[in-house]
């Protein structure tokens, strides 16, 4: 076991497959600069070269191809975008090409690309610099979307997404760079054989959170806890394909629902998780009608009362379970 | 073309109907070559008429985007392409398809949406697929496939066996944000990569006057100091010339070249009709145009030098005609993909 927070764990991900996999390279903006990477790269382009850990040119549509023309070239690019909201330029590639290279050329080639996304927020930091956007990636056919959420998802989830022979968007959250865990040594796992997971068990309520959301699930369990109450915390892991057996089995043992989700309410993964369970439980046999915590359908703002007023909190995943367990 | 923009005329010659109609310059290169050279150019006009037949009866339906009239540029360039080069098209990309030596069959079929297809009739006409030929894949968003060609080429220069990548693309790509993300990284990172830009003066139904402001392509490729030429594009010799040096250059580690062969296309921009853009009327250039047909005007080039007759040009042609015909006759009768394959083919895995 080492102990690593999570930002070191991705650099272990990183370390793992530079050393290991040398169809493995890395480029995109700020990845010789923890200004853009946090410590999730730091030295990786000194010890691995420069050639293999690019920083690049202003150009997210351009890299982001380049990653998955190389990819359909034997190589296994990581194609790194310090925020989700820069990463919008690179729409075409990763949604027309990327995902739909394999079922257009009937399967005879995948692009074995891996799109890091870093979900950056708060900090008064405003609409443009705080998107996660998981559930626009996550309706996409062939598009396989991880958000890791604890510091072994962070290590082990990255090592899966690039030896996937499918393209991986990978959705980091800074938030969670600084929470610590305990890491077995490093195995390699098929990405397809990955599914959603119960972080925590109880049986009151099912709490189910992806990434950030998932850490929020965890504090506020424990606080329930505190509290007389018992959530069961499910951590999606992977959100495409969503595989709802995980979800549906807590709830039918928990009767209750919460969905959390650090994007907005309108058409999110908050109420595909509600749909999924909707779909596959009766209404009776619930005990309480499925809910749902997200952000506001705004931008983010940047003023700091409104943005404490933007962002889920523990306490009101807290207040809305009570209200639920307590009817 | 009338028009209340100012955009500026930098090809001269090259955009005019009324020059280069003559017999093309053999400039010494092999006849026997040169007579392959027709016959693939004759194979890929006579499929792609097929095609519009096809899609006169309705027997074709996906979208169809045919490129007569500009056999010679993929001909021309494909001549200094190996297997184990990466070529990247669009969505007008049957001559690439066929010039890099892929089957007639598994084109026809890929068009039919059979099963037998280059892309095993997943993607029609616009998604085209050859590894083995080289042929990584077409793509209609415009400009969509220039990344992934500089992507291959990055991973070529890594390969360090001298492999290149191919980007074709046409003039209305130039005004897309990835052609210049795409050239400035190409240039900045040096890598061996060819831009051949098919400039046919038109995207969809709109002239390049109205589009941009000058029309020439090539001036982009000399802001980011990449090796440009400008050349008459239904001259198979001249394209060859020119794509030869390229390639050479970009084998030896010198990085992107860029070539820009000016051509017209017979058809409108999809379908089979010549009178009309998606239902705008095309006025009176092609009828100018045809005077420059890159076929004819090599045939008159190997007749003059004694390599071809009149006979047996038209044997070369018949053989030709006859062989699209029964592909097509085979295409017609393959069967169409199982109803798995909606599934089966998103994953690399197979669908969970």
């Amino acid at each position: 076991m080492s102990r690593l927070d999570y930002g070191s764990a991705i650099r272990a991900g990183f370390v793992h497959l530079l050393e290991s996999h040398p169809e493995v390279f890395v480029i995109g903006q700020g990845l010789w600069a923890k200004w853009y990477v946090g410590n999730s790269m730091t030295d990786l382009d000194k010890i691995y070269g420069s050639e293999r850990v690019m920083d690049s040119p202003v150009s997210e549509l351009a890299c982001t191809g380049a990653a998955v023309g190389a990819s359909l070239c034997g190589y296994r690019p990581v194609i790194v975008h310090p925020r989700v909201d820069f990463m919008l330029y690179a729409m075409d590639a990763i949604v027309n090409q990327a995902a739909k290279w394999s079922h257009m050329v009937g399967g005879q080639a995948h692009p074995a690309v891996t799109i890091r996304g870093i979900i950056n927020r708060g900090g008064q930091q405003g609409a443009q610099h705080s998107q996660a956007l998981h559930a626009w990636f996550a309706h996409i056919p062939g598009l396989r979307v991880v958000m890791p959420a604890t510091p072994e998802d962070a290590r082990d989830l990255l090592i899966s997404a690039v030896l996937c022979d499918d393209p991986v968007l990978y959705l980091d959250d800074r938030w969670l760079y600084e929470w610590q865990g305990d890491l077995p040594p490093v195995v390699e796992r098929p990405l397809e054989q990955e599914r959603p997971r119960v972080l925590s068990e109880g049986h009151d309520i099912t709490l189910v959170g992806a990434g950030y959301s998932t850490k929020l699930c965890l504090d506020a369990a424990e606080t329930l806890s505190e509290q007389g109450i018992s959530g069961e915390v499910v951590d999606l892991r992977v959100l495409n394909p969503l595989d709802s057996n995980v979800i549906v089995d807590s709830v039918s043992k928990t009767g209750r629902l919460l969905a959390v989700d650090g994007g907005w309410r309108t058409c999110g993964l908050a109420g595909e998780i509600i749909a999924r369970v909707a779909e596959r439980l009766s209404p009776h046999s619930l005990k309480g009608t499925p809910t749902r915590l997200t952000l506001p359908d705004t931008p983010a703002p940047t003023s700091a009362p409104l943005e404490q007023a933007y962002y889920t909190t523990v306490a009101d995943i807290v207040t809305t379970v009570k209200d639920l367990v307590n009817g | 073309m009338a028009s209340d923009f100012n955009s500026v005329d930098q090809l001269g010659e090259l955009a005019d109907p009324q020059a280069f109609r003559g017999k093309i310059d053999l400039n010494s290169m092999d006849p026997e070559l040169l007579r392959e050279q027709l016959r693939s150019m004759l194979k890929i006009r006579r499929t792609e008429e097929i095609i519009g037949d096809g899609i006169e009866c309705r027997q074709v339906v996906c979208p169809v985007h045919l490129g007569i009239g500009q056999e010679a540029i993929a001909v021309g360039v494909s001549a200094h392409l190996r297997t184990s080069d990466r070529v990247f098209g669009t969505h007008r990309s049957h001559s690439h398809y066929l010039a890099l030596g892929g089957s007639l069959d598994s084109l026809l079929g890929e068009i039919l949406g059979k099963d037998n297809g280059c892309s095993r009739g997943m993607g029609g006409s616009m998604h085209l697929y050859d590894r083995e030929r080289g042929l990584l894949g077409t793509v209609p968003i415009v400009a969509g496939t220039i990344p992934l060609a500089v992507g291959a080429a990055l991973a070529a220069k890594k390969d360090g066996r001298g492999d290149v990548a191919v980007a074709y693309f046409g003039d209305g790509a130039a005004e897309e944000g990835a052609f210049h993300e795409s050239l400035n990284l190409a240039a900045t990172w040096k890598l061996p990569v060819l831009f051949v830009c098919e400039n046919n003066l038109f995207s969809s139904h709109m002239h390049i006057s109205l589009r941009q402001p000058a029309n020439r392509v090539a001036r982009y490729a000399e802001a980011n100091c990449i090796p440009a030429d400008t050349i008459d594009g239904n001259d198979v010799v001249a394209v060859s010339r020119i794509a030869e040096e390229m390639v050479g250059r970009a084998r030896a580690g010198e990085g992107p070249g860029f070539l820009e062969a000016v051509t017209y296309r017979w058809r409108g921009h999809v379908g089979y009709r010549e009178d009309e853009d998606v239902g705008v009327n095309r006025g009176t250039a092609l009828e100018q145009w045809k005077f420059r047909d890159p076929i004819r005007r090599l045939a008159e080039a190997l007749v003059s030098a004694g390599a071809l007759t009149a006979n047996t040009y038209q044997e070369l042609d018949d053989l030709v005609t006859t062989e699209v015909a029964e592909a097509w006759r085979r295409a017609e009768a393959a069967d169409f993909p199982p109803a798995s394959a909606l599934h089966d083919r998103v994953y690399a895995d197979g669908c969970r």
